[in-house]
């Protein structure tokens, strides 16, 4: 008794435990249960129950409702489907003028809209791979194919690589310095000679053109929100699902909504890269100090200089962060979306990985990363650039950049002419280095990974097994053996005791959706491969964290590890894995669990960090050790932080799992991967991303809950 | 009296939903409890007064007080529930966005307690936003700017960002940048409460050479009694939005108008504050013994000479014309009489 009185908590949650095993071992599997026999997969049997629902016609395998429920949403993808169908294709008819034509034309609404916005994009991303790479869409954008057929020397010639790689040096110079400006032009040089150019280009033309305007957009509706509670209101569910929502499901309406090509890439890019965008520009915008926004409006701003010249650099540390996340996503997404017809390295990447040819996809991978990671110090170097106001420079020396890129442009268009006469008949490396035609160590690779097969494969091999039949498949039945009731109790029961009937009810209706989605089964093999992700992830987490924060040069090394790591686009993780591991289960964990330990690294350095130090003093003082510094001081001040990470960590095993479908998975992700090749799977595909987003926002609502109390009980923030 | 620059008539502050409303209802008689009740929190209620041309007032109060909410009703920073503001004749509350803008632009300087620099710039750069915003070219901006770098002595760290600076050096740059355009009138939101006491003594003392100088209409908040006695030509005491006493700091010290105000002067070594002129008797000019001292003198610096004196002291003006006497003994009286008993 007097236990229960110290702990009241504890035991509520021993009560929680033992109603859900009571339940779990009351309610028995029933016989025709079988995993996978997918009440999604739409094929006609006689043991499918059916019924109808707003016209449309749902079938699926009827068990007892303790053990599963039936999917009563089962109508929802079919409807989204049939919604959008409808919208594009029937919605708002209204008289288009055809300029091809030369005629009215009556059209949907949307289609139009969809039509005109696909071909601005179009054109912006072929205008800047025009220049870097040469071509004649952006000439004929402005006249007509008939005109070009007339000039055909009016062709863009497309810039050597030489000026390229030099203008990047020479910004990056400008922006940053020497460092930077050697980093940019050795990526450069190895891109050209490694035969990647092209596709490189494609990429980054696609970046240049999704990147600013996942930007512009995020910051503006950033800033409106700021100014308008109204707007905020709107936007906060919406930045929430689009938080936890995984890459893979958006691209489905995409394809619908704007077709195959860069142009739906670029588009599909923005909804993912805006949200977070939005977000940290909130957050940045209302942790100014009020005192400094009056000291603005006292110098005698108007509205648009508060903005521009106060608010916005003030909070210029959130929105760099918002920068950094664009440009990741960005690239994160150069590569997803190559699925849905976007060219360039992810293009070869897939393919590369398809046909199991690490080389290839390494490269590829490389390049991206170098790229990312090239892009992202530039961004920030360029927002901390300072003006010096007070140097008396000459004319040469504040127009060197420029006069050296001239001169590099001269250089590199006569080196490239030169090169017309030493490559005769054969390509100009001077201009530009052919895909496949450069150095290529793809072989290296892919011997070195036989080579790893042949040596370890024993070891390799035993492991795998080991994992997968003594860990993973048990693991996985466990989860699958929990009746639909005893899960919607824990989660509900632990939204209770954390946060209320408010977090209960915010949990329920999510953990509902998905019980009532078609797909709960997957939903739980998901569950299982993220949770094995994250406990691992964690585990390295908090102990390299740990460990690292000891030293404050090391603590600083493996920040700076995890901003690099993040910035790889998250397809990348694939490639080392399956030269390991081949196409198993295994591949996809080990990806995730690397992808998911660089959160829990970062917040726990990150939160131990933030222990203040009049507290360390006070600890010292008393005579504590070293460990008991830790354990009892710093662990937990910092606990609420490192929750966070957790946090953080389950989004991003939750990304990996999915993406790992590519692998060949089981769970949500294989589905959402099917979807993109049904041609009604837009429905599918989002509901399918919504049921993931929805997983990860159980977590998020619970762990924010309790961090927000235990903050508050703390007297930190 | 000169020119009045600032008028303030009936002012009141209230927050809450319905304060207009229930301000209108209350008939000027605000009374914070029961506005409390209704879950209004009154700011200021009936601010009267008046800042002459040149003048430094002194807004004195505790943290709630209203003394910041009055200084932002004057600079528009929030709009006042009601009452009637004037800056220099114009009403302050007629005035759209782009006149007040103007206004701020070319009349008005603000220095923060928190110093509310742009992290983002550079000293000189902080310096000549206001300049820069009004639309000043760069090159004549951070002359101008240079200029005010040197009046505040910073000179050698103009390329400095402010977190490199210690919290004195910030408010420098706080001040540079409020007297950047030549304000006529110039705020200050306990401009030195935020730094360490040999640093605000140092301040107060630059803020005065600065004053001298410059002569500007001043509105200066504070929370310390003995900064607010330093630098005052009027003090305005606060307490719950109410303005409890508005006099000179020598009035102030000799008759505190409620038990409040009192209590703050009773810690007040009053040598240092009153001057000959506050004590001395205007009426008696005759039998003066041979020491004469100036009405303008603190007493403190000249106590001592007086106390050996057995006969009356004379007081000279600045023309050297006698325009009173002091009796030793009404020196004693000043610095020890009356302190219990509260006369």
């Amino acid at each position: 008794m007097e236990y229960l009185k110290k702990y009241p908590k504890l035991f509520q949650w021993l009560f929680l435990l033992i109603v859900f095993f009571a339940l779990c071992f009351a309610i028995d599997v029933p016989e025709t249960y079988k995993f996978i026999r997918g009440q999604a997969e739409f094929v006609k049997d006689p043991n499918q129950s059916v019924y109808f629902f707003l016209g449309k016609e749902v079938r699926y395998y009827a068990f007892d409702v303790f053990w599963r429920l039936p999917p009563l949403l089962g109508w929802l993808p079919i409807w989204i489907n049939d919604s959008l169908f409808f919208l594009m294709n029937e919605w708002m008819p209204m008289e288009f003028w055809n300029e091809d034509t030369q005629e009215f034309k009556t059209r949907p609404i949307l289609l139009q809209i969809s039509r005109n916005l696909t071909a601005f994009m179009t054109f912006l991303i072929e205008l800047i791979r025009e220049i870097l790479l040469g071509g004649l869409e952006t000439i004929v954008a402005f006249t007509s194919w008939d005109f070009i057929d007339a000039y055909p020397w009016l062709e863009l010639p497309g810039l050597p690589w030489t000026i390229v790689a030099a203008g990047a040096a020479i910004l990056s110079y400008k922006l940053s310095g020497k460092g930077l400006a050697l980093f940019a032009g050795l990526t450069m040089i190895y891109i050209s000679i490694f035969g990647q150019w092209k596709p490189s280009m494609q990429t980054l033309s696609f970046i240049l053109v999704a990147a600013p305007l996942s930007f512009i957009f995020g910051l503006g509706l950033g800033i409106a929100a700021y100014k308008s509670k109204r707007v905020e209101k709107a936007l906060y569910p919406i930045l929430l699902v689009m938080q936890t929502m995984p890459q893979y499901a958006v691209l489905v309406p995409a394809l619908v909504l704007f077709g195959v090509g860069d142009h739906a890439a670029v588009i599909i890019t923005m909804v993912v890269a805006v949200p977070p965008m939005i977000l940290l520009t909130i957050l940045g915008l209302r942790a100014i100090p009020p005192e400094v926004i009056e000291a603005g409006r006292m110098s005698g701003c108007t509205n648009w200089q508060l903005m521009l010249k106060v608010l916005i650099p003030t909070a210029r540390r959130d929105i760099l962060i918002g920068v950094n996340q664009v440009i990741m996503v960005c690239f994160s997404m150069a590569v997803i979306s190559a699925f849905i017809g976007a060219k360039g390295l992810g293009f070869n990447l897939l393919l590369a990985l398809n046909q199991l040819n690490i080389g290839l996809a390494l490269e590829a991978g490389l390049c991206i990363s170098l790229i990312a990671i090239l892009l992202d110090k530039m961004s920030l170097a360029w927002a901390n650039k300072q003006t010096d106001y007070f140097g008396n420079l000459t004319f040469f020396q504040r127009n060197k950049n420029v006069i050296f890129f001239a001169a590099s442009f001269v250089i590199g268009i006569i080196l490239a002419y030169i090169g017309t006469f030493i490559f005769k008949g054969s390509f100009n490396y001077l201009f530009e280095i052919p895909h496949n035609k450069g150095i290529s160590t793809a072989d290296f690779w892919n011997k070195g990974v036989d080579w790893i097969f042949d040596t370890f494969f024993v070891y390799i091999k035993a492991f795998n097994t080991w994992l997968i039949q003594d860990v993973l498949q048990p693991m996985r039945a466990l989860y699958l053996r929990m009746p639909a009731v005893a899960t919607l109790v824990l989660a509900v029961g632990a939204g209770y005791l954390i946060g209320g009937i408010r977090s209960a009810l915010v949990v329920a209706a999510l953990t509902l959706f998905i019980a009532l989605s078609p797909w709960w089964d997957r939903a739980l093999v998901t569950l299982y491969m993220a949770t094995f992700g994250v406990v691992i992830s964690c585990l390295i987490g908090f102990t390299v964290g740990t460990l690292c924060f000891q030293n404050k040069k090391s603590a600083a090394f493996m920040l700076g590890v995890c901003d690099i790591f993040q910035t790889f686009p998250s397809f990348v993780y694939l490639i080392p894995v399956m030269m390991l591991f081949g196409i198993t289960d295994t591949s996809v964990l080990i990806a995730v669990i690397v992808y998911a330990t660089i959160p829990a690294t970062r917040y726990t350095i990150e939160g131990l960090r933030s222990v203040p130090v009049g507290l360390h003093e006070a600890a010292t003082m008393s005579g504590v050790n070293k460990f008991q510094r830790l354990t009892k001081i710093e662990f937990p001040l910092a606990f609420p932080h490192m929750m966070l990470g957790l946090n953080q960590t389950i989004v991003f095993a939750l990304f990996m799992v999915i993406i790992g479908a590519f692998i060949g998975t089981e769970d949500l992700g294989q589905y959402i991967l099917k979807a993109l090749s049904d041609k009604n799977g837009a429905g599918i595909g989002l509901t399918l991303g919504i049921c993931v987003a929805f997983i990860g926002l159980i977590f998020d609502n619970l762990i924010r809950t309790w961090v927000g109390k235990r903050k508050k009980h703390l007297g930190i923030d | 009296m000169s020119e009045t620059v600032i008028k303030c008539e009936s002012v009141y502050k209230i927050f809450g939903e319905n304060a207009k409303k229930m301000l209108e209802e209350s008939n000027g008689n605000v009374d914070a409890k029961t506005f409390q009740k209704r879950g209004c929190i009154v700011g200021v209620n009936n601010a009267s007064f008046e800042v002459a041309k040149g003048e430094m007032l002194v807004v004195m109060g505790l943290s709630g007080s209203g003394k910041s909410t009055l200084l932002r009703c004057i600079s528009r920073l929030t709009d006042a529930t009601g009452g009637k503001i004037f800056i220099e004749g114009q009403d302050l509350l007629e005035l759209n966005n782009k006149e007040l803008i103007e206004l701020r632009r070319n009349k008005m300087g603000m220095v923060f307690q928190s110093f509310a620099l742009l992290p983002h710039k550079t000293v000189v750069e902080n310096i000549a936003f206001p300049l820069q915003i009004k639309g000043t070219n760069t090159e004549e901006s951070i002359s101008r700017a240079m200029e005010m770098v040197k009046l505040v002595g910073l000179d050698g760290r103009e390329n400095y960002f402010p977190r490199e600076l210690s919290g004195g050096q910030q408010q420098r740059v706080g001040i540079a940048r409020s007297l950047a355009v030549e304000p006529d009138i110039w705020f200050l939101d306990e401009p030195f409460s935020a730094l360490d006491p040999l640093i605000r003594k140092e301040m107060q003392d630059e803020f005065l050479r600065l004053q001298e100088k410059l002569q500007k209409t001043i509105m200066f908040i504070t929370h310390d009694f003995d900064e607010a006695l330093k630098l005052a030509d009027r003090i305005a005491i606060m307490k719950d939005g109410i303005i409890e006493q508005l006099d000179t700091p020598a009035n102030i010290v000799l008759n505190p108008a409620t038990e409040y105000v009192r209590k703050f002067t009773e810690e007040v070594p009053r040598e240092k504050v009153l001057i000959i002129e506050d004590v001395m008797d205007a009426s008696s000019k005759d039998d003066l013994g041979d020491l004469k001292v100036s009405k303008d003198e603190i007493i403190e610096n000249v106590a001592e000479k007086i106390l050996t004196q057995e006969k009356l002291v004379g007081v000279v003006d600045s023309n050297n014309n006698i325009v009173g006497s002091i009796k030793p003994s009404k020196i004693i009286d000043t610095v020890f009489g009356g302190r219990k008993n509260g006369s």
